[in-house]
């Protein structure tokens, strides 16, 4: 009996997947193909503008060329990104494309035999004509799992999923028993991306064994970290991954119905998932009896408030059932009690992109990537100082100084390393020395930062302590849903402290006291949100306490940042006479020349704008920050 | 029926399985100081954060309304973690309440005086800056006043009030500090929606709904 439902799984299932190879191959027969990424970091640097070239381009000359949409391949620093595949060439990848590159590309490339080396970043695969990606020393650290399919293939054709290996996962599911497919996520030591690292197989396993018929599995997209999206990329770009994800989780579990609660600023990212739901109901792989199995499952897609609160599981179901998207405490676990009292799965969008490729190659190829206790790859998030922003995977236990330096490439413009915020405003800043740490779950939480979503910002000399750490207690204050005494007055009574801080107001014990009550709103508060809101106070205490100090005792800011602390001043001997740039450039006419025509900055009248600063010409760079303003010499 | 026993402060004491630890010491004449709990409602809302205790075997300290008790347990409730966790709690509570205890027709009868009596605290807090808001009284309802500057956020009145209406006259608005107890899109409460039957004043532990003067319907009127 069961092996007879299995086959009807694998047939019907083997039936659509030559289809879906043999059109594959077809697109890339003998003609070149084009694919501009279209995800929202490319939209939002001209990648429509340069998609309409290169269509308009073609369809001029009446090429045989496909012109396709693709997602993010990570590399948003040089957006937009283009893959040009030719026969007779490897893949070229060309960064910073707009409509007059394209045309030229047609033109050059297409048409001709001239790759236009002067746009390319490199090419996909190893030849002799060009750099090729694997040649960058990034290379040696990347290993894409879950991105792997983002920017190579178009996110509104099933069929590219498909054809590279997708859904193969979901057909092998309906032919094991439910039971198992928990007890190989359980093996494979997956852990949840979404911020806490729970082992997933163990959730699955407690949902599974709750009582009760009716059962969901949740998809969180709700993604409100400042600066994180990653979540968002994979969601517009490799849709399907995560869908083949929740159908199997459902089957796992023995849920009917999956939801996809995702941020409503997301709109290209919903368009997608509702082509990708779309297209898997058409065949069959969503619905009543997938597959021709006895197994029936659809998915719902919920459209959140975009309240950085609601991404906490139970504030997120409260927000489904149409309540206040408050915290509820737990127990009952969401496996026990989740979404309308049933039991719930609730996991992120990486951890359920990796669900098909666990499946599919087997436990041992997963933990084969990884540390021992987080097996896998981590995707972050490099944003701030650093040259090379954008997405980046690596296998969990590369150190933070790879993932900054060699993959990141350093620090920009020559300036020195300073901290870096992981995890967002959950997480914490780790200083230099912690650059060589092997960055998973448990170590990170070991240094006082968390995994948090993946978010790492690169902080270099320019930028204070007090100030990262106010700013993002700025954001955790706002974002509390002021349910809970700890979170919403405490994260409050902190702000107003560093708000001083920054100002070089308090006393020295101000710093213990702020410290104490840190240390009390991370024990008091209902849920994670106020647990974790002190992280980034607590981290810059321990790594930076001299900057602290230095703001309190002497009024100065060492990174010469926070405004209330710094002065500019036109250094008298290297002003040249005859330039009188900055005096234009002051909005409030705080510059004028002396009798020796040295320009000189009224104090009392300066506005701290810095516009001067970038006026006056590099040969001279006769205006500098000074802290304490008191450093400007009197006359 | 069945039971569990326990220990609470050192007295045994025998529960029902699968009731709140907060409940059972209240009801066993052990004071746990608390605002948001409420007698008949089953889910506790853990808001104010003032019930921690310790649990023999427990590392960190832990709500009481949240914790079903079992058998065996041995709970103190005054054990110095937990109450340097309720102190904390009742001082950021302090610095936010617009404190005027003679004026106050609380005064006397307040969950906040109880609190800072079992705690040895002092109601003005001296580690912590006043952070008040001066938002407006509410006086519209012919029966009672609603001063925001005193709330707790305790949810005690909204809760009541559904129990009543469905739909609720209160409910909570905005986020983080500036959350407030207010009404359906800030109209007064003395409109057509509230039945007067002033339970939400009943259950304040604070003077933020309080009676107006001769209103409180009191024994003496029969
Ligand atoms: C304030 C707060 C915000 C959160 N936001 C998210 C989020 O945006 N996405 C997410 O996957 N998990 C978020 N989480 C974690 C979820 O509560 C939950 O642990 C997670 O979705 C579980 O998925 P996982 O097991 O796959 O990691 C948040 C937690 C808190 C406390
Ligand atoms: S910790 Fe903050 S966000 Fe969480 S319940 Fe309390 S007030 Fe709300
Ligand atoms: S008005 Fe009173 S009962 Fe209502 S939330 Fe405020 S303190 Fe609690």
């Amino acid at each position: 009996m069961k092996v007879i439902k299995q086959t009807t799984a694998a047939a019907a299932f083997h039936e659509i997947k030559e289809r879906a190879e043999s059109h594959w191959r077809e697109l890339w027969h003998d003609k070149p193909v084009i694919m501009v990424g279209t995800a929202t970091c490319g939209r939002a640097a001209g990648a429509p503008d340069v998609l309409q070239a290169f269509r308009d381009e073609v369809k001029k000359r009446k090429l045989d060329c496909p012109v396709i949409e693709v997602g993010c391949m990570g590399h948003c620093y040089a957006e937009p990104i283009v893959i040009i595949s030719k026969p007779g060439y490897p893949p070229i990848c060309y960064g910073y494309v707009n409509p007059v590159i394209a045309e030229r590309l047609v033109k050059e490339f297409i048409l001709g035999d001239n790759p236009c080396p002067e746009f390319v970043i490199g090419a996909l695969e190893a030849n002799d004509l060009l750099p090729s990606f694997d040649d960058f020393p990034r290379a040696q650290h990347e290993q894409k799992i879950i991105l792997k399919n983002c920017g190579h293939i178009d996110p509104t054709e099933i069929e590219h999923y498909i054809a590279g290996g997708g859904y193969n996962a979901l057909a092998k599911t309906l032919g094991t028993k439910p039971e198992d497919i928990v007890e190989e996520v359980k093996r494979s030591g997956l852990r949840g991306r979404g911020g806490a690292g729970f082992p997933v197989g163990r959730k699955w396993q407690y949902c599974r064994e709750a009582p009760g018929r009716t059962k969901y599995i949740i998809c969180n997209a709700d993604e409100g970290d400042p600066g994180a999206f990653m979540d968002r990329s994979i969601l517009e770009s490799d849709p399907h991954s995560v869908i083949e994800g929740m159908i199997i989780a459902g089957y796992a579990i023995g849920a009917r119905y999956g939801y996809i609660y995702i941020r409503a600023e997301y709109p290209l990212a919903v368009e997608r998932i509702q082509i990708a739901l779309k297209q898997a109901k058409k065949l069959n792989l969503l619905g009543n009896h997938i597959l021709g199995s006895s197994f029936n499952f659809d998915i719902i897609l919920f459209h959140g408030s975009g309240a950085f609160v609601c991404g906490e599981a139970t504030a997120l179901a409260a927000s489904i059932e149409g309540k206040p998207g408050t915290p509820r405490p737990k127990p009952p676990r969401m496996t026990a009690a989740g979404l309308f009292g049933k039991p719930t799965v609730v996991n992120n969008v990486k951890t359920l992109a990796f669900i098909p490729l666990i499946i599919r190659n087997g436990t041992e190829w997963f933990t084969g990537t990884g540390t021992k206790n987080s097996p896998g790859t981590a995707v972050f998030a490099l944003a701030g100082k650093i040259v090379n922003t954008g997405l980046v995977e690596v296998p969990m236990g590369t150190t933070l100084r790879q993932i900054i330096f060699e993959v990141g490439s350093g620090i920009p413009k020559g300036k020195k390393f300073k901290a870096v915020q992981i995890g967002g405003p959950s997480g914490g800043c780790l200083p230099e020395s912690a650059l060589d740490l092997p960055v998973d779950f448990d170590s990170l939480q070991e240094v006082g930062a968390i995994m948090g979503s993946g978010g790492m910002v690169v902080l270099d000399e320019d930028d204070c302590m007090v100030e990262i750490a106010r700013y993002f207690l700025e954001f955790t204050q706002r974002e509390s849903c002021g349910k809970c005494t700890f979170c919403r007055l405490g994260t409050k009574q902190m702000l107003e402290v560093l708000n001083d801080f920054t100002m070089g107001k308090g006393a020295m014990e101000d710093i213990d006291s702020l410290e104490r009550l840190a240390g009390e709103v991370k024990a008091g508060s209902l849920c994670g949100l106020g647990q974790t809101a002190p992280n980034p106070i607590l981290t810059t205490l321990r790594y930076f306490r001299d900057e602290y100090e230095a703001h309190i005792e002497l009024g100065k800011c060492p990174a010469l940042m926070c405004q209330h602390l710094i002065a500019y001043y036109i250094l008298p001997d290297k002003c040249e006479r005859s330039c009188d740039a900055c005096v234009g450039s002051c909005t409030v006419e705080a510059i004028s020349p002396n009798k020796k025509r040295i320009k000189v900055i009224d104090q009392t009248q300066c506005v701290k704008c810095g516009t001067c600063l970038a006026a006056c010409p590099p040969q001279y760079n006769a205006i500098v920050k000074l802290s304490p303003p008191s450093e400007v010499p009197a006359k | 029926m069945k039971t569990v026993s326990l220990t609470i402060d050192g007295k045994k004491i025998t529960a029902r399985p699968g009731e709140k630890l907060l409940r059972v010491a209240l009801e066993n004449s052990i004071y746990i100081p608390n605002l948001c709990a409420i007698r008949d409602k089953p889910e506790p809302s853990a808001s104010c954060r003032l019930c921690f205790v310790e649990i023999e075997g427990g590392e960190e300290p832990v709500t009481a309304c949240t914790i079903d008790v079992t058998e065996g347990m041995v709970v103190n409730t005054r054990g110095e973690k937990a109450l340097a966790l309720v102190r904390a709690g009742f001082e950021l509570l302090m610095a936010s309440h617009a404190l005027d205890c003679a004026h106050c027709p609380a005064n006397g009868n307040c969950e906040l005086q109880k609190i800072a009596r079992h705690l040895k605290a002092s109601l003005k807090t001296k580690r912590l800056r006043l952070l008040l808001r001066e938002l407006p009284i509410d006086d519209s309802n012919p029966l009672f006043t609603y001063d925001p500057n005193k709330c707790v956020l305790c949810g005690r009145c909204v809760w009541v009030c559904r129990q009543n209406i469905k739909s609720g006259v209160f409910g909570f608005a905005h986020r983080g500090f500036e959350r407030v107890m207010t009404t359906f899109a800030d109209e007064p409460i003395g409109a057509d929606r509230c039945l007067d039957c002033s339970q939400c004043v009943e259950v304040c532990p604070t003077g933020a709904l309080s009676f107006k003067e001769g209103k409180r319907p009191s024994t003496e009127d029969g």
